[in-house]
């Protein structure tokens, strides 16, 4: 039964938390357990992670629906992520679970809609592929499972 | 401010610190009367960016990027202590660089117009070494995560890791987020690390900070056990590697930092939320992760002072080089800043160096910079904090070693560095 119903409708799941950035965006998840270097850690020319370890590195996320737990490393993160908007290669919307000042001012200068602090572990519901919108003024998160 | 009264640049920097403390839900604004940033510079990438949208100006630069402003905003001279960070470019040795004299001249300009609007050009990630030691209590607006730590951790005085944009903010209102570090109970340590191994040497200090960043990401740690008493260097490596390999803006060591007198204090009567141990074994993965990007034992470039070498360091470097000379095809460039290196100049540091071949540089690094003698494939480095960067940015090859193992590879361009 419920893997007859899954396969017929995939369930949309909703999570609630609180507004960073307002705005709203959509577009496939970028998901990831790993917090994430700005300066250094991505090539804001290329939208792309360049930290050697990462397990991400070379993946791109232009555009997409950036979750991860959230900021770490140099203090230039705002200020990468701000350049990646202007060149053009920024993410789309941002979920994270850990509040710092990087991400914060981050998530500000990209001008991407995010929300943190949500009732589900986005970590855990949201996987890479899966179709994410982002309503930031509201902090409301719907998942769409990929097929 | 933010209704404008005081101007349009006051606006737009409220407007923005009203945006970023929203996000980070604080409730409040706290006064800062310390403020260290990189205000208006910009990249040719950034300047042309503007030009070719009829601006690119300093203050255009300035409103749109650093005010985050769709548009230009006159910008008045700053109130307080403010200083500018690193930059992008010896003044002197752009050339060696391999930069062009357009980067150099747009950096001078940029320079001219910070002195123009009153902040101190220190040109430096360790302003403390350099003119702008804060007090111990006083409320700051730092960016660079390596002087942030340090701020925090071993002066007390409180700052967050702000950005380019928050910094610049609070150059024209002298206001941040009452946030994070400047609250009482949030600096108390959330985790015990206890030191099982001997921790003496700058290196071994470094190595600590980097297996500490990772273990704990962006929480405090205590730091307990067999550890010296350490000097100023030894905080500066250690902090600017718990800050790369995590987010560490903060660490307590139990009677040697000014808010852990003892262990309770440090952690402000809480249950640490771990404790974690570092051994022999701990040490030995530290070393061959940071070892991880070297393959090739060929050297072909030694870099130094990663944060910014003190007069100390450099003195070491002198005597570890005098007399000698660094292996043809091989070069050593040693960076720090234009404070100290008047220092080093008088003390005939700066020239046993370049008679032995190597280059004493000032306002950067490779990594900010993005500069590497021509041809460097393999790099040799005494920082974790580098080596956690610049083998990502540059696609090179690095070693980590001591600053000994650094100079021997320099001189026989050969990489021979070990745990020892």
């Amino acid at each position: 039964m419920s893997i007859l119903s899954k396969q017929v409708a995939p369930a949309k799941i909703i999570l609630h938390g609180r507004k960073v950035v307002g705005g709203c965006a959509e577009g496939e998840a970028l998901v990831t357990r790993e917090t994430i270097s700005g300066w250094g850690g991505i090539d804001p020319m290329t939208g792309t992670v360049i930290e050697t370890h990462h397990e991400l590195h070379g993946v791109s996320f232009q555009d997409k629906i950036l979750v991860f737990p959230g900021a770490k490393g140099s203090s230039g993160w705002s200020a990468a992520f701000h350049l990646s908007r202007i060149a053009g290669f920024a993410p789309k919307a941002m979920i994270f679970t850990v509040m710092t000042t990087k991400i914060a001012l981050g998530a500000v200068v990209t001008h991407a809609p995010s929300v943190t602090d949500l009732d589900q572990d986005p970590l855990t519901v949201i996987e890479t592929g899966d179709w994410v919108k982002v309503d930031g003024d509201r902090g409301v998160v719907e998942v769409t499972k990929k097929a | 401010m933010l209704d404008g009264a005081e101007g349009p640049a006051k606006q737009k920097a409220m407007d923005l610190l009203v945006r970023y403390g929203e996000a980070l839900g604080a409730e409040s604004f706290v006064d800062v009367t310390n403020i260290a940033g990189v205000p208006g510079s910009s990249t040719l990438f950034l300047h042309e960016y503007y030009k070719e949208r009829g601006g690119g100006s300093f203050e255009d630069v300035f409103s749109r990027f650093d005010l985050d402003s769709d548009e230009t905003v006159p910008f008045p001279k700053v109130g307080g202590n403010c200083c500018h960070l690193q930059g992008g470019v010896d003044p002197e040795l752009w050339a060696e660089q391999g930069k062009s004299r357009e980067a150099f001249e747009h950096q001078q300009e940029d320079e001219a117009e910070v002195v123009r609007h009153g902040i101190k050009v220190l040109k430096t990630c360790t302003p403390y070494l350099a003119g702008n030691m804060p007090a111990y209590g006083e409320h700051c607006a730092w960016m660079e995560s390596s002087a942030v730590i340090f701020c925090n951790s071993v002066v007390g005085a409180r700052t967050n890791a702000e950005g380019r944009e928050s910094t610049s903010a609070a150059m024209l209102t002298g206001k941040i987020p009452d946030w994070g570090f400047h609250r009482d109970e949030y600096r108390r340590g959330t985790h015990l690390i206890q030191v099982d191994v001997p921790v003496e040497s700058v290196m071994d200090w470094g190595m600590l900070g980097y297996f500490i960043g990772d273990a704990v990401q962006e929480n405090i740690p205590v730091v307990a056990g067999k550890i010296g008493q350490p000097d100023l260097i030894r905080h500066k490596h250690f902090g600017a590697a718990a800050a790369s390999s995590g987010g560490v803006e903060m660490y307590h060591i139990v009677g040697v930092t000014p808010e852990a007198p003892t262990l309770e204090a440090a952690l402000g009567s809480k249950t640490p939320l771990g404790t974690i141990h570092y051994g022999p074994a701990e040490r030995r993965r530290v070393y061959e992760s940071l070892n991880s990007n070297g393959r090739d034992l060929n050297v072909d470039y030694v870099m130094l002072g990663c944060p910014h070498a003190s007069v100390e360091q450099i003195g070491e470097a002198a005597r570890l080089l005098a007399g000698k000379k660094i292996r043809s095809g091989s070069s050593l460039w040693l960076f720090t800043s234009r404070a100290v290196k008047s220092v080093a100049d008088l003390h005939g540091y700066t020239k046993t160096i370049r008679d032995a071949g190597g280059l004493v540089m000032t306002d950067t690094c490779s990594a900010i910079g993005r500069m590497l003698p021509e041809g460097t494939k393999v790099v040799a480095l005494d920082s974790a904090k580098q080596v956690h960067y610049l083998p990502a940015i540059m696609g090179i090859e690095a070693w980590f070693g001591s600053t000994e193992d650094c100079i021997r590879a320099a001189l026989t361009g050969r990489w021979s560095g070990e745990l020892r």
